[in-house]
């Protein structure tokens, strides 16, 4: 099982190097959302920074959005999907390696992004343990429900509109909980961030075991 | 033995029956030509045999595992060339190769000697598979079905978008297989061609088997 989840992963992510989608669309894309946020509250600086955290995470979100279609849209251009049944790997090590190459991909870009925010909208780090463990414990969230609705709406002609109608409901508790464990961390607002982070661990934990569990009916039905 | 063995097979297409109670029974080492018009359920039927869809009713064996109940070993046992060729664009021929080998528990080993038997070896082998034409992408899809050396082949349309060296050895490689005791089901509009590989050949028309020729040569 942990052979194949490696090896899903790594082919994943050897796709994303070779395609630069990640680096030359997602990246500049995502720095581009933080500018206009930039723009649009900059003449009002409490306001910026009050809402630092939630621009932040509504920006991973999109990012999020993009990444899961290109990782559903890699096993559905040329029939791969049909291909891995055959090859009879395990459907949750799909589901686990797919998710671990979406994380994978956007802890990068959320990387990049916390350095956006300090350069761009003078935000600074109170407690770095709380942001990078919302960043790892909300990006588990967003990479496997985002992972588990893609495959839900891979046989679904008009899957790159209908995806994002499904994703971003789903994943309102990640931007809530995200946003309030990043005030906490940013000191912006006066929250336990911790106690948020239990939720985003709930997310999380949540929706692996049921993508793990629902993955191979969905490869098997769309 | 019986290969392949169905009985009143029914599979749907979303509510339409593609294949509407099909009787079939494969024996061990035929080549069996599936021909039909556009439409007719040839390309249904070979995918139900790979257990890629769920027989609705009916009842039937692949290999000797029942349809309704072992669809994953069935899908682990065959080999199956349909109309996507399952590659991704974005890796090598010899990385695709290298990864369905792998995800298919075959000996990367087998990889090179089917890459050089389809002609993708040395000069495409560090190449690109977005980068191929279809002819050269389907012979790399034929190379991972050859790594995989299934018991059971089902082609369809095996001849499609390949040169006549392409198709010469598609031919070759049906007969290498049946040789070695394998059984091939294959569709194709090229029916002269087929018929000298084919030692039957079948109608299908409407979701039901309308013919069945033995010794079609």
């Amino acid at each position: 099982m942990l052979a194949d989840i490696r090896l899903v992963a790594a082919k994943d992510l050897r796709i994303e190097w070779r395609s630069r989608v990640t680096l030359s669309q997602v990246l500049p894309f995502a720095l581009l959302v933080l500018v206009l946020f930039g723009f649009a509250l900059d003449a009002n600086r409490a306001v910026l920074d009050a809402a630092t955290s939630g621009l932040y995470w509504i920006t991973v979100l999109f990012v999020g959005l993009m990444s899961v279609q290109r990782a559903t849209a890699i096993e559905t251009t040329d029939g791969a999907r049909r291909a891995l049944l055959l090859a009879g790997i395990e459907p949750a090590a799909v589901f686990l390696g797919k998710a671990l190459a979406v994380m994978v991909q956007l802890l990068f870009v959320e990387l990049v992004l916390v350095g956006g925010v300090i350069v761009l909208f003078d935000a600074s780090v109170e407690s770095l343990p709380l942001l990078v463990s919302t960043c790892v414990v909300a990006t588990v969230g967003i990479a496997a429900s985002g992972t588990l609705l893609g495959a839900l709406v891979a046989g679904v002609r008009a899957r790159e509109t209908v995806l994002p109608i499904l994703l971003l409901p789903v994943l309102a508790p990640v931007l809530i909980g995200a946003t309030r464990a990043f005030d906490d961390a940013l000191g912006t607002v006066a929250v336990d961030g911790w106690a948020w982070l239990g939720l985003l661990a709930g997310f999380g934990a949540i929706n692996t075991v049921l993508g793990a569990l629902a993955y191979g009916v969905l490869l098997e039905e769309t | 033995m019986s290969i392949i063995r169905l009985h009143a097979a029914v599979a749907l297409i979303g509510r339409f029956p593609a294949l509407a109670g099909v009787d079939l029974e494969v024996g061990e080492g035929e080549v069996v030509l599936v021909q039909g018009p556009n439409g007719a359920g040839k390309s249904t039927l070979l995918r139900l045999c790979a257990g890629l869809m769920r027989l609705e009713a009916g009842e039937g064996t692949v290999l000797g595992r029942d349809l309704a109940t072992e669809r994953p070993a069935i899908r682990r046992s065959v080999g199956l060339l349909g109309h996507d060729t399952a590659l991704y664009a974005d890796l090598t021929v010899r990385e695709n190769l290298d990864f369905w080998a792998k995800a298919s528990r075959v000996d990367p080993a087998a990889v090179e000697p089917a890459m050089a038997r389809l002609g993708v070896a040395e000069r495409l082998h560090d190449v690109s598979v977005g980068l191929l034409s279809a002819g050269q992408r389907r012979r790399v899809a034929l190379a991972a079905v050859v790594v995989r050396r299934p018991r059971l082949w089902l082609l369809d349309e095996p001849h499609a978008g390949l040169d006549p060296s392409g198709r010469d050895l598609v031919d070759q490689l049906v007969g290498d297989a049946a040789a070695a005791g394998a059984t091939v089901l294959l569709s194709s509009h090229e029916v002269d061609r087929t018929l000298d590989l084919a030692t039957r050949r079948i109608t299908v028309a409407g979701g039901i088997i309308t013919g069945d020729v033995s010794d079609a040569r």
